[in-house]
C-alpha cells in the first residue's frame, strides 16, 4: 500500500532521472575537460551541464553546433573553450543558417547567449531562429514529472534510495536534455523560448556612439568594445569560475557575425595593404584567451572571400580552432555541373584542433556537400566519382537507347524485381567504356 | 613491448637463411647494422644510404642476413639490446633519428621547428618532455595553448608538468592567461606581453627579461639542473599580434646570446611556414632563423594531400651555422604517423599500411 505507492512514484521519477542521467552521460570515465578548472577542481564528482557531452576520445567537454551532421564531422561537437570559424560563402546565404543553428541550439539547451553583430540587431536575429523539432511524447512526460515532483518531493525513496542523490528536474523549462537537435527552418522559434532564455546582445551602432576612453591599442574601436563587453559578461555571470556561489554551471555561446567586414571598422576586406592589418588577428587572440579561461564556445563568420591578403587568411585560420568553409554553387560554373545538381554547395572542413591530445578525430571523407531543403539543411558525403557513376547508370536504366520506343508506363511504385531485371540487361548490353569489368561483375 | 635481440633471434629461427625480413614489434622498426649506427644499437628507418655499412653489403636495409645478425650479436661493441623504448617517455623513434638521448643532449644549440601545411606541435611536446627527462631547467613560452594542454599531453609522454613546475624545473609563461590580464587590467610595471596593449609593438625586451630571469642559473652551490632550455611555442603568433619580424629576430638573437652562448643552454622555437600565401614577414622570420639554427626539423604535409596512414613528412637538417660549410649539411627525410601516445617514423613509402 504505502510501500507500493512510494515505489510506484519512485520508479516513475527514477525512470525520468535515469533518462536524464543517461543523456547527460554521467560515467566514471570522465576527465577534467573544461579549462575553467578554478571552481570545480576540487570536487570529485563532475558536474554535468545540460546540452553538453564528453568526447569519447579524450573526455573533452563538447557542445553541439546545432547540426548533428556537422557535429559528426567535427569529432562529436564543438569543444568548449574553442572558436568555430565559418568562412562565409560568396553571397552570405548559407553561413547565417549555420550561425542561427548554433544559437538555436543554445536556446534549446538552456545555455546563455551572447550575440554580436554590426549589421543586424541581435533581437531581430533571435526572432529569426529556426524552431526545434521536439519530441512531443517526451514533453508530455516532462510535464507529468514536474507535477509529480511537486507532490512527492518530500517522500524519501526506500527502495531505490540511490537515485535520490541525482538532481531533480530544474525549475528552468528545458525542452530536452539531449545533445544535438533537429530544427525546422520554415518555422520560427516560439517566442516563449526566447523569453525564457538568457541572452546578451551587442549591436555595434548602438555601442559605438557612446564615448569611450581612447586606448592606444592597435585594435579598432569596434573590436575593443566587443572584447570588453564579452569580458564583462564572462566575469559578471561567472563563466570563468570567478563566482563560486553559482552552483549551476552553464555554457556561454558567443556568436559574432561578419567579423572582419568593413561594418566593424576593419579594412582588411578593402585593401591589400591596410593600416590595421593586425586588428583582426589580435582580436582573435584575445578572444581565444577569453574562451580558454571560461566555459564558453564561440562561432564567428568571416567573409574570407573578401580578404585580399592571403597571409591574413592564413593567420586568421591559425588563430582559430575549428575552421569550416562554405562554398556555394550560386553564380559559379559548378552550378551547371551535373555532378553537383542535387546540392547547393560544398563544405570544406579546413582545420580541426588537437586539444589535450596529439591526435584528433578526423573523418576519412573529405568531400562534403550541403543541400538546403525546405525544412532542413543537410550535409551529405558526395564523392564525385561514385555519384557520377551512379547517375550514369541511372540514366542508362531510365532510357537505354534500344528500349526508348517501348517505354514502360510508370505506374507508381516500381517492382524492384523488374527494376533489377532491367538494370541487369542494360548493363550487359551497354558496355561502359572507361570502367573495368568490375562494374559488370558486381551487378551479376 | 620491449624488443630484445633474443626475441628477434627466436622469431627469425624458423625462416629461410638466405633472406630474412627483420621486423620489430612495430613494423616500421628497421634494423641497420652499420658501424656508425651500431654505437647505440638503435633503429633507423634508413631510406637514405647514408650509413657507412661496415658489416653488411649494400642490401636494402631491412633485409639482414642471419650470419650478420649473429656477428652483430656476438661482437663486443654491440649493446646487449636496445633499451626498452617505452621507458624513455618522449618519442623514442625521434630520439633515434636525431641520434640523441636525454643523457647526452647537446648544449648551446638553436633548434628550429617549422611546419608547413600541417601541425608541427607534436615536435614541441617531444622536446618539452625530452628536456624535462634530461633534467634541464626549461622555460616554456606557451603563447598559443593553455598549460593544461601541454600537461595532459605530457602525461601521455611520461612527464608531469605540474610536478616539474612545483619543483622549480619548469617555468611557464601562459600567453593566453596573462594576455587577458595585460589587456583588460593594465598595470604600470612592465609585463612580458605588454606589446598587446601597444599600438605599434616596439620590441620584445620585457619578454626577453622574463626569459632571462626565469633561466638565470642560481648560484646556490649545488648544480640542480643541467642546462637551461628555452622553448617557444610559437613565434609566428607574435607576428599576428603586431610584432615585426625584425623584433622577433632580435628577441631570438638575445635569447641565443644569453642562453646558448653564455649559459650553454639550448633554444627551441616553432615557426609556421606560410608556404605560398605570400606572407613576407613570415618568410623573413623563417629565413633568418634557418640561418642561425643548428638543427631544423620541418614537418610538412604530404604533397598529394590527406592520407589516413601517413600524416606527413619530417625533414631533419643538421647545420653548422658558425663554421664554413665545407661539407654538405646532413639531411634526412622520414614520413610519420601520429598515434595516441607516440609518433612512428618510417622511410618514405615504407608506411606499414602500404607494405
Amino acid at each position: 500500500m504505502a510501500v507500493a505507492g512510494t515505489s510506484g512514484t519512485g520508479t516513475r521519477s527514477t525512470g525520468s532521472m535515469v533518462a536524464a542521467a543517461s543523456t547527460n552521460n554521467v560515467t566514471s570515465f570522465q576527465r577534467r575537460g573544461p579549462r575553467a578548472s578554478g571552481a570545480d577542481s576540487g570536487c570529485s564528482r563532475l558536474v554535468s551541464i545540460a546540452g553538453t557531452r564528453r568526447s569519447v576520445r579524450n573526455g573533452q567537454l563538447l557542445v553541439s553546433t546545432g547540426l548533428p551532421a556537422l557535429d559528426q564531422f567535427l569529432g562529436g561537437g564543438l569543444a568548449v573553450g574553442t572558436v568555430l570559424l565559418i568562412e562565409e560563402d560568396k553571397y552570405n546565404i548559407y553561413s547565417p543558417l549555420l550561425f542561427n543553428y548554433f544559437l538555436a541550439e543554445g536556446i534549446v539547451s538552456g545555455h546563455a547567449l551572447l550575440v554580436a553583430s554590426a549589421k543586424e540587431d541581435p533581437a531581430d536575429i533571435l526572432q529569426k531562429l529556426p524552431a526545434p523539432l521536439i519530441d512531443h511524447s517526451y514533453k508530455k512526460e516532462c510535464d507529468e514529472d514536474i507535477c509529480g515532483h511537486k507532490m512527492e518531493s518530500d517522500i524519501k525513496m526506500k527502495i531505490a534510495w540511490r537515485y535520490q542523490l541525482f538532481p531533480k528536474m530544474e525549475g528552468r523549462p528545458v525542452l530536452s536534455s539531449g545533445f544535438g537537435h533537429d530544427y525546422d527552418i520554415s518555422k520560427r522559434i516560439p517566442q516563449e523560448l526566447i523569453e525564457t532564455s538568457k541572452w546578451h546582445g551587442f549591436f555595434l551602432p548602438e555601442k559605438i556612439s557612446s564615448t569611450f576612453n581612447v586606448e592606444s591599442c592597435s585594435l579598432t574601436s569596434g573590436y575593443m568594445k566587443l572584447l570588453q563587453f564579452i569580458q564583462n559578461i564572462i566575469y559578471e555571470e561567472g563563466f570563468d569560475g570567478s563566482n563560486p556561489q553559482k552552483k549551476q554551471k552553464n555554457i556561454l555561446r558567443i556568436g559574432i557575425q561578419n567579423l572582419g567586414s568593413p561594418l566593424w571598422g576593419d579594412d582588411i576586406c578593402c585593401a591589400e595593404n591596410c593600416d590595421a592589418s593586425h586588428s583582426l588577428t589580435k582580436f582573435l587572440y584575445i578572444l581565444r584567451a577569453l574562451l580558454r579561461t571560461s566555459l564558453s564556445a564561440c562561432i564567428i563568420t568571416v567573409p574570407t572571400h573578401l580578404i585580399q591578403n592571403k597571409a591574413v587568411i592564413a593567420r586568421v585560420t591559425n588563430l582559430s580552432d575549428t575552421v569550416v568553409g562554405l562554398e556555394s554553387f550560386i553564380g559559379s560554373e559548378k552550378e551547371t555541373n551535373p555532378l553537383y545538381k542535387d546540392y547547393h554547395g560544398l563544405i570544406h572542413i579546413r582545420q580541426i584542433p588537437r586539444l589535450n591530445n596529439l591526435i584528433y578525430d578526423i573523418s576519412d571523407v573529405k568531400d562534403l556537400a550541403f543541400k538546403l531543403k525546405k525544412k532542413l539543411f543537410t550535409i551529405e558525403i558526395g564523392s564525385p566519382i561514385s555519384s557520377s557513376l551512379a547517375s550514369l547508370i541511372a540514366q542508362l536504366v531510365k532510357n537505354p537507347p534500344a528500349m526508348r520506343k517501348t517505354s514502360v508506363p510508370f505506374l507508381g511504385r516500381e517492382d524492384p524485381l523488374e527494376k533489377a531485371k532491367v538494370t541487369h540487361s542494360s548493363i550487359l548490353a551497354w558496355r561502359i567504356p572507361w570502367t573495368v569489368h568490375g562494374v559488370a561483375k558486381s551487378w551479376t | 613491448m620491449a624488443w630484445s635481440w633474443e626475441a628477434l633471434w627466436e622469431w627469425n629461427a624458423g625462416k629461410k637463411p638466405a633472406q630474412l625480413r627483420v621486423q620489430g614489434p612495430r613494423p616500421c622498426a628497421r634494423l641497420c647494422a652499420c658501424a656508425e649506427c651500431n654505437r647505440s644499437a638503435r633503429f633507423i628507418g634508413c631510406g637514405q644510404r647514408n650509413c657507412a655499412c661496415a658489416l653488411l653489403p649494400r642490401v636494402p636495409v631491412w633485409w639482414v642476413l642471419p650470419s650478420s645478425l649473429r656477428s652483430i650479436r656476438d661482437s663486443p661493441s654491440s649493446h646487449p639490446g636496445p633499451p626498452c623504448v617505452l621507458e624513455l617517455g618522449m618519442f623514442p623513434e625521434l630520439n633515434n633519428l636525431l641520434n640523441t638521448t636525454p643523457e647526452g643532449a647537446e648544449q648551446g644549440k638553436l633548434t628550429l621547428l617549422c611546419d608547413a601545411k600541417t601541425d608541427g606541435s607534436f615536435l614541441v611536446h617531444h622536446f618539452l618532455s625530452f628536456y624535462l627527462k634530461a633534467n634541464c631547467k626549461v622555460c616554456l613560452v606557451a603563447l598559443i595553448q593553455s598549460f593544461s594542454h601541454y600537461n595532459i599531453v605530457g602525461q601521455k609522454l611520461g612527464v608531469s608538468l605540474t610536478a616539474a613546475r612545483e619543483r622549480g624545473q619548469l617555468v611557464v609563461l601562459e600567453g593566453l592567461k596573462s594576455g587577458v590580464d595585460v589587456f583588460f587590467r593594465p598595470r604600470e610595471e612592465p609585463h612580458p606581453l605588454q606589446f598587446l596593449r601597444e599600438a605599434n609593438a616596439g620590441d620584445l625586451q620585457p619578454l626577453y627579461a622574463f626569459v632571462r630571469d626565469a633561466l638565470q642559473p642560481v648560484d646556490s652551490g649545488e648544480a640542480a639542473w643541467r642546462c637551461p632550455v628555452l622553448l617557444v611555442d610559437d613565434l609566428s603568433v607574435l607576428l599576428s599580434l603586431g610584432v615585426g619580424p625584425v623584433a622577433v629576430l632580435d628577441f631570438v638573437h638575445y635569447c641565443r646570446a644569453t642562453v646558448c652562448q653564455e649559459w650553454k643552454g639550448n633554444v627551441v622555437c616553432l615557426v609556421h611556414d606560410s608556404g605560398d600565401t605570400e606572407d613576407e614577414e613570415s618568410d623573413v622570420l623563417l629565413n633568418g632563423l634557418s640561418h642561425q639554427s643548428h638543427l631544423i626539423l620541418r614537418a610538412e604535409g604530404l604533397a598529394t594531400g590527406f592520407c589516413k596512414d601517413v600524416h606527413g613528412q619530417l625533414r631533419i637538417l643538421w647545420r653548422r651555422p658558425l663554421q664554413p660549410t665545407t661539407h654538405r649539411d646532413r639531411s634526412l627525410t622520414y614520413q610519420y604517423k601520429i598515434q595516441d601516445k607516440s609518433v612512428s617514423f618510417f622511410a618514405k613509402g615504407m608506411s606499414p599500411a602500404v607494405l
